[in-house]
């Protein structure tokens, strides 16, 4: 129990006093999860959009297969990253497996189906109708894509806080494709479990507390967005 | 605030979000230098101390220290996704240098084996030789955690489970497939014996009720091994191969130079009280070797 309670008041210390390294870890996993969110919104609103609107053969085996991405455990994307960058494997050439970029892959790889279901599922939502006025009333196809995406924000920005609530929490993933190296490509949740490993439980504590309060800030978000969607 | 306005404003975090994530990948220009290590370098802390005096003096290489077990870097090595191994399982090691993936191999340190357990010793072990105190764990079915992933531990767990004319550790076996430090935790945890590196058991004994039983054994000694791994044509271009091996070669006679032989030995000495590492290449030529 003096453990857990030194271990809290060290925690407080270093994070009131902005200890170098913690605040290094924090940046990089908000830059690398951020630019992983941010190229999922790139690619998965078009495609979460293509899939609530497009008629095509496939359509339903692509929302089947994004649905099910969206439950893709981190430690499988993970390997399947390293293996493709791999300096022997077939993307080895780039150099990138043990990079920052690597694991913006990785989490890019992990936050596209969740962002894209979500777009799918905020789109079809919409009541159909919205569409159809919109081009009765001789609205371009851009315009009315424009008309739905702002009746639809609140759950698009929704779906974006969900993806980035999924990558910045993950483990598996960044510690196979980033190597956890100290300064480099350590980030939140893997210098938690490093810190832990070698006894240092104060600085895990520090670490899993900023962790808390980042997920709890964008699931706050998420709530508050939801809530407001309900009134006019 | 109108709608409007906190769109572009969240645009515009996530866009410099996303602006700054590709400048922080842009910005390692040195060649990046894998190397592949045991989990015991790396958890003590000795790497931090020498890995920034390394990259001060060397700096178009980054090195990039991957914790792993000793079969896990000795795998990378064969796969040419390391380029330079500190590592210790001199059998494993001959044998990846007799397959001609290594271009040398040389001695950097060494320290020792212990056989660990709860204070109360349930097996009655205390000042026994590893191979009998062994025995007496498997026969009697007593817990003991096992790295039970082929590092060099492991290796050498494995080696003395054969000396002593084992089949294996018995019923109370729990293997952790992790690394030395976790492992510690967990055989600390459940009242288990475990076999270990001193230098990471020290570095970690003020948060563990464990107490060393079994040591002193010629066979629980353990050699750390710098090699320098043969790259791979696949690897890279011929200029990345080339570079990538200088680097390694740097490296690997960075560790056996003499100031940094003694920080080795310097290593730890005041918290612990005890030296963790050994330094074994003392004057270039192992006149350094204390045992």
């Amino acid at each position: 129990m003096n453990e857990i309670l030194g271990g809290l008041g060290e925690a407080l210390r270093l994070v009131v006093t902005w200890d170098a390294e913690i605040v290094a870890v924090t940046w990089l996993s908000l830059k690398v999860s951020g630019t992983a969110t941010f190229l999922a919104m790139a690619l998965g609103m078009p495609l979460g959009t293509l899939l609530a609107f497009g008629r095509f053969p496939g359509r339903r085996l692509c929302v089947a297969l994004v649905h099910t991405g969206m439950g893709l455990p981190p430690v499988v994307v993970g390997l399947a990253v390293t293996l493709l960058l791999w300096r022997t494997g077939p993307l080895g050439a780039w150099g990138l497996l043990y990079t920052p970029t690597a694991m913006v892959l990785a989490q890019l790889v992990i936050a596209l189906p969740i962002v894209a279901g979500l777009t799918r599922t905020a789109l079809e939502s919409l009541d159909p109708r919205l569409r159809l006025q919109a081009q009765a009333l001789g609205a371009t196809p851009w315009q009315t894509l424009v008309v739905l995406y702002r009746e639809a924000r609140m759950p698009l920005l929704a779906a974006l806080m969900a993806g980035f609530g999924g990558v910045i929490s993950e483990v598996g993933a960044v510690m196979m494709v980033g190597g956890n190296l100290k300064g480099a490509t350590r980030v939140l949740t893997t210098a938690t479990v490093t810190e832990t490993r070698q006894g240092h439980f104060d600085r895990a504590i520090a670490l899993g507390a900023i962790l808390l309060v980042l997920t709890f800030l964008v699931n706050w978000g998420l709530t508050r967005l939801q809530e407001r969607k309900g009134r006019p | 605030m109108p709608a409007r306005t906190q769109w572009i404003l969240v645009a515009l975090v996530v866009f410099l979000a996303a602006a700054s994530g590709r400048g922080a990948a842009a910005e390692i220009s040195p060649t990046p230098l894998v190397l592949a290590t045991t989990t015991s370098t790396y958890d003590t802390g000795l790497l931090d101390v020498l890995l920034p005096l390394f990259e001060k003096l060397e700096p178009q290489w980054k090195v990039q220290p991957i914790a792993v077990g000793t079969g896990q870097a000795l795998a990378l090595g064969r796969r040419g996704e390391a380029d330079v191994l500190l590592v210790h399982a001199p059998a494993a090691e001959l044998r990846f240098m007799e397959e001609g993936h290594g271009l040398s191999r040389l001695p950097v340190m060494h320290n020792d084996f212990v056989l660990l357990g709860p204070p109360a010793d349930p097996a009655g072990i205390r000042g026994l030789g590893a191979p009998e105190a062994l025995g007496r764990i498997a026969r009697g079915g007593f817990p003991f955690v096992s790295r039970g992933d082929d590092s060099g531990t492991h290796k050498r767990e494995k080696a003395l489970v054969k000396e002593a004319g084992l089949k294996d550790l018995g019923t109370g076996v729990v293997e952790t497939g992790a690394g030395m430090a976790h492992s510690l935790r967990v055989a600390d945890e459940l009242g288990a014996y475990v076999l270990a590196d001193r230098g990471t058991f020290l570095s970690l004994r003020h948060g563990l009720r464990l107490i060393v039983l079994a040591e002193g054994d010629e066979g629980l000694r353990n050699p750390y091994s710098v090699i320098v791994v043969r790259p791979k044509e696949e690897a890279g271009t011929p200029a990345q191969r080339g570079h990538r091996l200088i680097g390694a070669r740097r490296f690997a006679a960075f560790l056996r130079r003499d100031p940094i032989q003694q920080r080795i030995r310097r290593f730890g000495l005041r918290k612990y009280g005890q030296v963790l590492f050994h330094p074994d290449a003392m004057d270039g030529d192992g006149r350094g070797r204390t045992r």
